[in-house]
């Protein structure tokens, strides 16, 4: 082990104050008595009951799960399927088009992304609300799931489904009984990643949200601009809380496999 | 039981006239873009052979089996399976199995659940295919292994996976793709007989893809041996080693020794050629005109190396000088250069463990064979 200087700790400090002390401020005033979001005056979870008692952000809560819930199912299965095809099919005419299309949005400003899907909406004359986000979320959050199975992909042996070929199973059974199992692990954190991504979206889901489904950070966002509550910090922190379970999730269930990979195969050269 | 060698040398379908081919490659050309992996191949498998495709690595071994499989489609040609031409039939539905150079065992699933893969997909009822995974798992000695994943389990164990897996559907054909390329020495050779014995008990049709020719020579009833996509000679082992078609399969397969020169003379039988060294009498159906370039095979251990000159008169025999000595245990390695300057190779088997005044460096020495030891090669 290297030892620790005094600047060392002192500029990891500095680092993780940098990143993280708003985020304590804000859940630890989610736990003030008062009123005033600034002011410590003693322990209360009061704002955690009024929060569950306010019917416009349970509403705007209740909306973007659902929103998350479906936008990330749907992006999952359209992200899987344009890393398989992407994977698969290294010589159809215009890949390199595709692969570049389904990654642009990984970096396109969300403003343009969220405008161009309004412009689209009106254009075809889509009523904007609950579905419109949806769509604009897996339109959002697809290309991320790509990524995640296309690396796992890459490091996949295709042998094991000729295998699978080989023994009577039919391509669509090959993939349910043997590919999907194998990349399950990937396909799993890609729709834990777009879940995430949607529910902590603010910008897409102002363009495409119509009435009657706000969003909770639209809510937040415009009640701040009212006054920030304890309220509001409550909301947070329990977004904040969902969003780390969900990351951590992923990041255990990938380090799981592999630490159960490694265990095994220490496992088979003990037992010979 | 009967002895697998009478089984052996009985069975010689090729030999048979009448007997039909089980697989036939019909012209088989296969490309990859502008590159060609088997150039109008034509090769007949019979019911019941253990049959190795051998050739370097590259020159189309598993492209020719996975053609065979399915997985690829052939460009040109057609392969007839059991008198029924197979080019429209997906891998799922062909009466073929393959075993994998990577085992391709399915790394979520247990032992069973991997030997029973195919039979589920056959909708086999349960207690059957219980039954058939238990009888495999007897088979390949992996009772003990049978709720482990593949992971849990080593080199070795694995392959005996892969083989039970590809061999519980009882297949028409067994296709084995260098089944033994992952195991070290000593186990690829046990395995080998078991593979061997294997073969005969469930009276299977073997296809089998090796790059070594040790392995191809220990088990297969026939041998194709392979060069950029094509079969150079197909015959037994023995024929191959002792009567190789050219220059490629002669040196391929073990060492030999090739002698140059011209014909002498030719006819009744026999050939003369006149090289720098020797003029070797030989024996030989083939009549090339007299005064042709032609290239005589023999193997190292068929030459013989003494101090005093053969008595026999009618033997090929040259003067030479001893240049290299290398002792193998079971046998001694003797470069011996003859008076043009050509070193050939000679091996004597060490049939006892001393021998008085060995043969040793910078000795003059005869060589000399026998009219039957060596081949005149065609090409
Ligand atoms: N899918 C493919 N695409 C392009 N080239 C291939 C493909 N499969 C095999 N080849 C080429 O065909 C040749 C023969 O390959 P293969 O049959 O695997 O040889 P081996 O005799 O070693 O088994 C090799 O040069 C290989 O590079
Ligand atoms: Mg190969």
């Amino acid at each position: 082990m290297t030892k620790w200087s005094r600047f060392n700790v002192a500029s990891v400090a500095l680092g993780f104050a940098f990143l993280y002390l708003p985020i304590v401020l804000l859940v630890v005033f989610s736990f003030n008595e008062s009123r005033l979001v600034t002011v410590w005056a003693g322990f209360s979870t009061k704002w955690y009951v009024s929060l569950f008692n306010n019917q416009g952000l349970m509403d705007a809560a209740w909306v973007t799960i659902r929103v998350a819930l479906l936008s990330a199912t749907i992006a999952t299965v359209l992200g899987t399927m344009a890393a398989l095809s992407l994977v698969r099919f290294t010589r159809f005419r215009g890949r390199m088009l595709f692969s570049g299309m389904v990654y642009a949005p990984l970096v396109m400003p969300e403003v343009i992304t969220g405008l161009s899907l309004l412009l689209l909406f009106v254009a075809i004359g889509f009523d904007r609300g609950f579905w419109t986000v949806t769509l604009a979320h897996i339109t959002l959050t697809m290309c991320f799931v790509a990524v995640v199975v296309q690396s796992r992909l890459l490091s996949f042996d295709r042998s094991v489904e000729e295998a699978a070929l080989d023994l009577g199973a039919t391509p669509l059974r090959t993939f349910f009984e043997v590919t999907l199992p194998i990349i399950a692990p990937a396909v799993f954190s890609g729709w834990v990643l777009a879940f995430t991504l949607s529910l902590d979206d603010l910008v897409i889901a102002s363009f495409t949200s119509g009435p009657g489904a706000t969003t909770l950070p639209m809510k937040i966002y415009s009640q701040v601009r009212l006054g920030v509550t304890p309220e509001i910090n409550a909301a947070c922190t329990l977004l904040i809380a969902l969003v780390t379970v969900g990351v951590v999730i992923a990041s255990i269930v990938t380090k799981r496999r592999e630490v159960q990979r490694q265990r095994d195969e220490h496992a088979a050269f003990a037992g010979g | 039981m009967k002895s697998l060698g009478n089984i052996r040398r009985s069975f010689a379908p090729w030999a048979d006239p009448d007997s039909k081919p089980f697989i036939s490659f019909k012209n088989i050309t296969k490309k990859f873009g502008d590159f060609t992996a088997v150039d109008n191949l034509t090769l007949d498998i019979y019911h019941r052979e253990f049959f190795a495709l051998l050739g370097a690595s590259g020159c189309g071994k598993s492209t020719l089996l996975r053609m065979l499989a399915g997985f690829e489609r052939p460009t040109s040609g057609e392969i007839i399976l059991d008198g029924q031409d197979i080019a429209g039939i997906p891998p799922y539905r062909r009466p073929v199995n393959m075993m994998f150079q990577s085992y391709a065992l399915f790394p979520h699933m247990t032992v069973e659940s991997n030997i029973g893969f195919g039979l589920r997909q056959d909708g086999m009822p349960k207690a059957e295919i219980a039954e058939r995974v238990r009888q495999m798992l007897k088979l390949v000695k992996l009772e003990q292994f049978a709720r482990r994943k593949p992971q849990q389990l080593s080199g070795g164990q694995r392959q005996r996976v892969a083989l039970a897996r590809s061999l519980a559907k009882r297949p028409k054909v067994l296709l084995l793709d260098e089944p033994l390329g992952a195991l070290d020495k000593k186990l690829r050779e046990e395995t080998q007989f078991e593979l061997m014995d294997l073969q005969q008990e469930l009276g299977l049709t073997f296809v089998v893809v090796t790059h070594d020719q040790e392995e191809a020579m220990t088990m297969a009833d026939r041998i194709a041996v392979m060069s950029h996509g094509n079969v150079i000679q197909v015959a037994t082992p023995a024929e191959i080693y002792e009567a190789p078609n050219s220059r490629f399969v002669a040196d391929f397969i073990g060492d030999v020794n090739i002698l140059e020169g011209k014909v002498k003379a030719a006819g009744n039988g026999r050939i003369e050629i006149a090289g720098d060294d020797f003029t070797v009498r030989t024996v030989g159906d083939a009549a090339p005109a007299i005064g042709t370039g032609a290239a005589f095979a023999i193997r190292p251990e068929k030459l013989k190396v003494s101090r005093a000159a053969p008595a026999d008169a009618a033997i090929n025999a040259s003067e030479g000088e001893i240049w290299d000595i290398a002792y193998l245990g079971d046998m001694t390695v003797f470069h011996v250069r003859l008076p043009s300057g050509k070193v050939v190779k000679t091996s004597m088997l060490n049939a006892q463990r001393e021998v008085e005044n060995p043969i040793g460096y910078d000795e003059k020495v005869w060589v000399s064979f026998a009219e039957t030891a060596g081949v005149v090669l065609k090409d």
